[in-house]
């Protein structure tokens, strides 16, 4: 076992990091590839590749230390997908050439990476995917390329993207979850198509991704031919930890809009938008105490299926919140910002218009798992519910009617 | 990345919480399962005196709140939530809540000590000691902020420097755990009195609720002695047993679901366990959010002090009291006939859920208070 650090080993190992690498008078490349090279990049991950294989939760000490330094941070809003989903399965199941290649560019925010698994015919039923990945005739054997054909959909960054994680259907002769292949795709390859996808909203944060026989060297695969759905899971599942718990002050997001507004404006007040806005702003406390909760649960070691509630939670909140919002304007409620067609990196409740939030909290019940496909988690896993009835199971996904 | 977020430890249990949560539920599953709960309320002796006692004193959770000095265990409102969340779970029928909202109310006269102190420090430490049980004399209704302004008099008014002299006299309704009690703390024309209860003339009323007993409550120039002319020690209190009440709310909303979620996988029909059908699952995972927010909040109110105190409890009783009543009109419904018969323990859950929503003041009132603390106006 490698000797353990303290925090306070951590917080002057980042001052002489600092002492060296001053970030004033450093680019901002240059600091963040030192900082990688330090291992000082994600502290949990091993020597050699950005990290020094420490506890997880020391990783906010260094964050703090950096930030109160003044330095440049990685854009990890922009490079979200890569950081939270491509980087750990890369870990978990990258040879070790991968890992040198993809992990540092990924980590300094100089690649950028989205990820390709829904398709049109499989959102929630992910296993349902039909993009086509066959091996080259051409081509020699075990270690031929692969020739992918497909259609992938909401992928948000897919055209800032320089990787893609993508998940392909190898063996359509077994059952759905099996005969599936995971791999990392070049963005710049041939055959690679990138559409914007409009939303109700005007913009475009997604994309669709047609694949038309693209090229994928087998030295691209991650994990081995067939076990795409385990792979895929290990990428799902750091997402959820992604989405988990938090804490952040009363009155935060949307609420915090809605109560500003209604204190603002007088004119708008009657007695019957007075008790919804109070029943919103009780559920919107009860769900930021319950976060906090879950917050303190994990901190204690005692994760809990919270997470999924608390997703379920925000989206209904959201929706109710921002209905209620246009409610409160009348003629106001009427008018739009703007309908151009933008391509914005990130949502932005706050900055837009009650219309917009309206319409796009719409989506907070499909992304990321639907609010249906949630409330099936906590019955099934929680409670501890009968399962679905499955009619997929055990046909070949040849077979199966689409 | 910002730094660790707040973590509140707060919202959690403490491993001796925890303990004296195994110790009250293991002593309400040997003495008031629910089958002999709902016997009792068909007996002449509704409420459960020898599983009080032990409750009480045996376990000490009549004295919880009470400080060490006067024979109490010197603990805070999160411990009492605890034993208010098993209660909750069994129904069980003793006086606890009504019991500590009397404590905190004699507490918050011990703490102000005004030369009054010695009456207040006196009942204190017989409570502790189970010699006596207390209770408010209100009707179980009024929430923390109203201003209650009961149909009791006073003589002589204003009150005599010896607070010994005092008559009561006047009537009221639908109070909660008097009926077992030995003193009442009576609130009357702005001041609070002290009233043997043999004194007073109660009369048990035919309740909503089989397993909490109310009664009504007469006195006619009925001896009384003052307490305090502290009105607020009343607010204070109803304060704590509104914070309280959350929890019990929550022990309740946990058993329904639990209950109702055992049922839904033994219980088929057309071929399959009926809680495999996505209808019952769905409602069945939306009331666990409910309860996993309904634990936080009712967690929250037992913690916080100062001014945040009234804005928890205001949350907490908002949102429990409804998830209490969703929970208990769930675990109707989804038994089916058997839910609806008087063999089976639903009804017990629906009917205190649904008077624990009315009860220290209805979620539509707190909600209203609330808006006046965030600074919401109405108008």
């Amino acid at each position: 076992m490698p000797p353990l650090i303290t925090q306070h080993d951590l917080e002057n190992r980042v001052q002489d990091f600092l002492a060296a690498h001053d970030p004033r008078t450093t680019s901002k490349q240059d600091f963040l590839r030192a900082r990688f090279d330090a291992g000082l990049a994600w502290l949990h991950y091993p020597e050699g590749l950005g990290g020094l294989g420490l506890p997880r939760d020391l990783q906010p000490v260094a964050e703090k230390a950096f930030a109160a330094a003044g330095a440049p941070d990685n854009d990890p809003r922009r490079i979200g997908i890569g950081l939270g989903m491509a980087a750990p399965t890369i870990l978990a199941f990258g040879s070790d050439e991968q890992k040198q290649r993809w992990l540092r560019p990924l980590w300094c925010g100089e690649e950028v990476w989205c990820q390709l698994f829904s398709e049109p015919g499989a959102g929630s039923d992910l296993a349902a995917l039909a993009t086509r990945a066959v091996r080259d005739s051409e081509g020699e054997g075990d270690s031929a390329d692969w020739i992918v054909n497909g259609q992938k959909v909401w992928t948000s960054m897919a055209h800032e993207a320089r990787w893609a994680i993508l998940v392909t259907r190898t063996d359509p002769d077994v059952p759905k979850h099996q005969g599936m292949t995971y791999f990392v795709l070049d963005m710049t390859a041939p055959g690679v198509e990138v559409r914007p996808l409009r939303q109700l909203t005007g913009e475009a944060e997604f994309n669709e991704v047609f694949l038309t026989d693209v090229r994928i060297p087998d030295s691209q695969r991650l994990g081995a031919v067939g076990e795409g759905w385990k792979v895929a899971q290990t990428t799902l599942m750091n997402e959820r930890v992604a989405i988990g718990g938090g804490s952040s002050p009363r009155e935060s997001g949307m609420i915090g809009v809605l109560a500003q507004r209604w204190r603002d404006n007088p004119g708008v007040r009657d007695a019957a938008l007075h008790d919804r806005l109070m029943i919103l702003w009780v559920a919107a406390e009860a769900a930021r105490l319950t976060a906090m909760r879950l917050s303190a649960q994990l901190a204690a070691g005692q994760p809990g299926p919270e997470g999924s509630a608390a997703k379920y939670a925000f989206a209904t909140l959201n929706q109710q919140i921002s209905g209620l919002e246009l409610e409160l304007l009348g003629e106001e409620g009427l008018r739009y910002d703007d309908w151009t067609m933008r391509r914005p990196d990130t949502v932005d409740f706050v900055g837009r218009s009650p219309g917009y939030r309206y319409l796009r909290a719409k989506g907070n019940s499909i992304e990321g798992g639907t609010s249906e496909i949630l409330l099936n988690i906590i019955a099934e896993r929680v409670l501890g519910l009968p399962g679905e009835i499955r009619a997929d199971k055990d046909v070949a996904w040849k077979d199966l009617p689409r | 990345m910002e730094g660790p977020p707040p973590v509140s430890e707060e919202l959690l249990y403490s491993e001796p919480e925890e303990e004296l949560r195994t110790a009250v539920a293991d002593l309400l599953a040997d003495r008031a399962p629910w089958a002999s709960v709902l016997a009792r309320t068909e007996s002449a002796e509704p409420y459960d005196a020898e599983l009080w006692k032990a409750l009480g004193t045996g376990i000490g959770a009549a004295g919880l709140l009470i400080p060490e000095s006067l024979g109490g265990a010197g603990a805070s409102l999160r411990e009492a939530a605890v034993v208010a969340e098993e209660l909750g779970k069994a129904v069980a029928p003793v006086p606890f809540l009504g019991n500590l909202t009397a404590t905190a109310l004699l507490l918050a006269v011990h703490d102000a000590g005004n030369g009054t102190a010695a009456a207040a420090d006196e009942l204190l430490r017989r409570i502790a000691a189970g010699e006596q049980t207390v209770a408010v004399a209100i009707p179980f209704t009024r929430s923390p902020d109203t201003t209650y302004k009961g149909r009791v008099s006073v003589t002589p008014w204003p009150p005599r420097e010896d607070p010994h002299e005092a008559r009561v006299t006047g009537r009221v309704t639908s109070v909660a755990d008097a009926l077992p009690a030995d003193v009442l703390l009576v609130p009357a024309d702005g001041s609070i009195y002290v009233v043997q209860a043999s004194d007073a003339k109660r009369t048990a009323v035919t309740s909503l609720d089989m397993t909490r007993v109310l009664c009504d409550i007469e006195y006619d120039d009925t001896p009384a002695m003052l307490l305090t002319t502290r009105y607020g020690a009343l607010q204070s209190a109803l304060l704590s047993a509104a914070a309280i009440l959350a929890s019990e709310q929550l022990g309740l909303a946990e058993r329904c679901l639990a209950t109702t979620v055992e049922y839904v996988k033994t219980r088929h029909q057309f071929g399959r366990a009926v809680g495999s059908y996505q209808g019952l699952k769905h409602r069945l995972a939306q009331l666990w959010v409910q309860i996993a927010q309904a634990r936080a909040v009712a967690r929250h109110a037992v913690s916080a002090t100062g001014e945040e105190q009234a804005i928890a409890v205001a949350v907490a009783q908002a949102h429990c009291s409804a998830v209490a009543v969703q929970a208990a009109e769930e675990c109707v419904q989804m038994h089916g006939g058997i839910g609806f018969t008087w063999e089976h323990p639903a009804h017990l859950y629906l009917k205190r859920a649904k008077s624990t929503s009315l009860a220290l003041g209805a979620p539509s009132r707190h909600r209203r208070r609330l808006a006046e603390l965030v600074d919401l106006p109405a108008s």
